[in-house]
């Protein structure tokens, strides 16, 4: 059932809009940082994922520094904000640990997420970066059509 | 120690992006996901702001011979697609609906995620450790 907006509804929303091109501007350019500092491609699955399997701990320090500051400094922004900051997780922790063990394996399987894909690949007009692109979002959409729409469990 | 401060620098202003653009809420990406529900562009926005500043950084590679830090730049990927790329990416995509969480978002969080947000994490470094196996298996078959 479509939300009808009411304009103040509306206004918020064109807001969102201006933050998300704003936090976009941000996220790139960490990830040019990364990319002209140290030469790395700034994908958080493969940060992450070189730990987890230990295939990059020869640059465990760069990986440990970037998460860190990745975890410490959202956190120190918090009072910014006139409103409570929330993530609204579902509190079915069976969806969350599905939601969770898909994403682990699917940015492993692929070699990246919406980071490094999406973001990093699609810049240099890499065919895989756009095709991965391409299928998570495609998968995004018809996971929300079938759990939310037609079996209504998120 | 140069490298970890660049690192360090790019993870905070990654995280700052993210919480400003509203990535960290998982129902801004959920919003964008359901075209059929109360659909919600930010997220375009977001991606399209990130690309830019990245567009000029692949360009500047290409005007020098190494990074900062002394280090080559990436290679161009193999061009090959490969079924683990389309496997790997459906897989991503359906836990990235169902919860509304990516990798990125899911870590810059952690302070303030709940319960919720930190059972996500460990089950996603559950799923990174068994991905290896999968992967064998999948390229087993491929090959069968």
């Amino acid at each position: 059932m479509p939300r009808r907006f009411s304009e103040q509804d509306k206004n918020m929303i064109q807001a969102d809009w201006i933050w998300g091109l704003v936090g976009g501007l941000m996220i790139g350019t960490a990830a040019a940082i990364f990319l002209l500092g140290n030469g790395r491609i700034m994908g958080a699955s493969g940060i992450i994922g070189g730990l987890v399997d230990r295939s990059g701990l020869g640059n465990w320090a760069e990986r440990v520094a970037f998460l860190a500051a990745l975890v410490v400094v959202p956190a120190l922004m918090l009072p910014l904000f006139s409103v409570e900051v929330s993530t609204n997780v579902t509190s079915n922790l069976a969806i969350v640990i599905a939601g969770g063990l898909l994403v682990g394996i699917g940015t492993r399987l692929a070699n990246g997420c919406t980071s490094g894909h999406g973001v990093c690949g699609i810049s240099r007009f890499s065919l895989r970066g756009i095709v991965a692109t391409v299928f998570y979002l495609l998968a995004g959409g018809i996971a929300m059509v079938l759990f939310r729409h037609v079996l209504g469990v998120i | 120690m140069q490298r970890i401060v660049i690192a360090a620098l790019s993870g905070g202003l990654f995280g700052a992006g993210l919480l400003v653009s509203g990535m960290t809420d998982t129902t801004k990406v959920q919003g964008w996901l359901d075209v059929f529900g109360a659909w919600d562009p930010t997220l375009a926005f977001v991606l399209g702001g990130a690309i830019l500043p990245m567009l000029v950084a692949w360009h500047m590679t290409t005007k020098r011979a190494v990074s900062l830090a002394g280090t080559p730049f990436p290679n161009r990927p193999d061009p090959r697609l490969g079924h683990n790329l389309v496997i790997g990416s459906v897989l991503f995509g359906a836990g990235w609906g169902l919860v509304g969480l990516c990798p990125g978002p899911a870590i810059a969080s952690l302070s303030w995620g709940g319960t919720g947000g930190i059972v996500f994490i460990l089950a996603m470094i559950g799923g990174m450790l068994v991905a290896q196996p999968i992967r064998l298996q999948i390229d087993r078959l491929a090959a069968a």
